[in-house]
């Protein structure tokens, strides 16, 4: 690979980076609430911050660095979901606002924010989800 | 436009008005969570801003830097969910 092919590469992949992690930035500010937050950093900007990183290998194309670069990339994607699940799980039991158009939270009355205790119900019948036959 | 052009006058305000907004986002909360999901963003930004640092300046060393920074804020956001999954008040 030639200097310049090598260099077209790294912008390439910094411009790429950048701008998924300014995206991640914007969708923090913008998303109602912590969950919709959480997913605009965990993803984005996770994305973002391994192209970056792969700029840098690709950019002193060394086998030790890259190693090392790889290896970072590899961490960010193993803890970063790890994190974000934990402050999910802290969020919720903390009783963070949901947005007001969430449709779907399934822990709805199953989970004891006194005692953290999940509680099992039977499967439960969702009446207004099935097609009504006009009879009752 | 060379490389370091980019990466100094580009790429490098781009992740500062990022960091911008994320500091904006721990500064209005509104609760807890919310602002630990904007520290760990900082940290994130601050790993590409190391990164992009690196590529402008030719100095490799500053990958390690980027190293460490994520495995501390790792276990800075674990430690702080559990202490807000442990303390019911604040």
């Amino acid at each position: 690979m030639s200097i310049e092919t090598a260099d077209l590469v790294t912008a390439v992949l910094l411009v790429i980076g950048a701008f998924f992690m300014f995206v991640g930035a914007v969708g923090v500010v913008r998303m109602p609430d912590l969950f919709m937050r959480m997913s605009a950093t965990t993803k984005s900007v996770t994305l973002g911050v391994s192209f970056m990183l792969a700029a840098v290998a690709v950019h002193f194309n060394e086998l030790g660095l890259g190693s090392r670069a790889i290896a970072t990339i590899v961490f960010v994607f193993i803890t970063a979901p790890i994190a974000a699940h934990m402050i999910g799980r802290a969020g919720y039991a903390r009783q963070v606002e949901l947005w007001h158009g969430t449709i779907a939270d399934e822990l709805r009355g199953r989970y004891d924010p006194e005692t953290g205790e999940l509680i099992s119900k039977p499967p439960v019948h969702h009446p207004e989800r099935l097609p009504s036959d006009g009879t009752d | 436009m060379t490389l370091t052009d980019l990466a100094l006058y580009i790429i490098l305000p781009i992740l500062s008005v990022a960091l911008i907004l994320a500091v904006s986002r721990l500064i209005r909360g509104p609760k807890m969570p919310d602002r630990v999901v904007a520290l760990d963003l900082m940290v994130t930004l601050g790993m590409g801003l190391i990164a992009v640092y690196a590529i402008a300046t030719d100095q490799a060393v500053f990958l390690d830097v980027a190293t460490v920074l994520a495995l501390i804020s790792f276990l800075g956001t674990t430690a702080f969910a559990y202490y807000l999954q442990r303390r019911p008040e604040a």
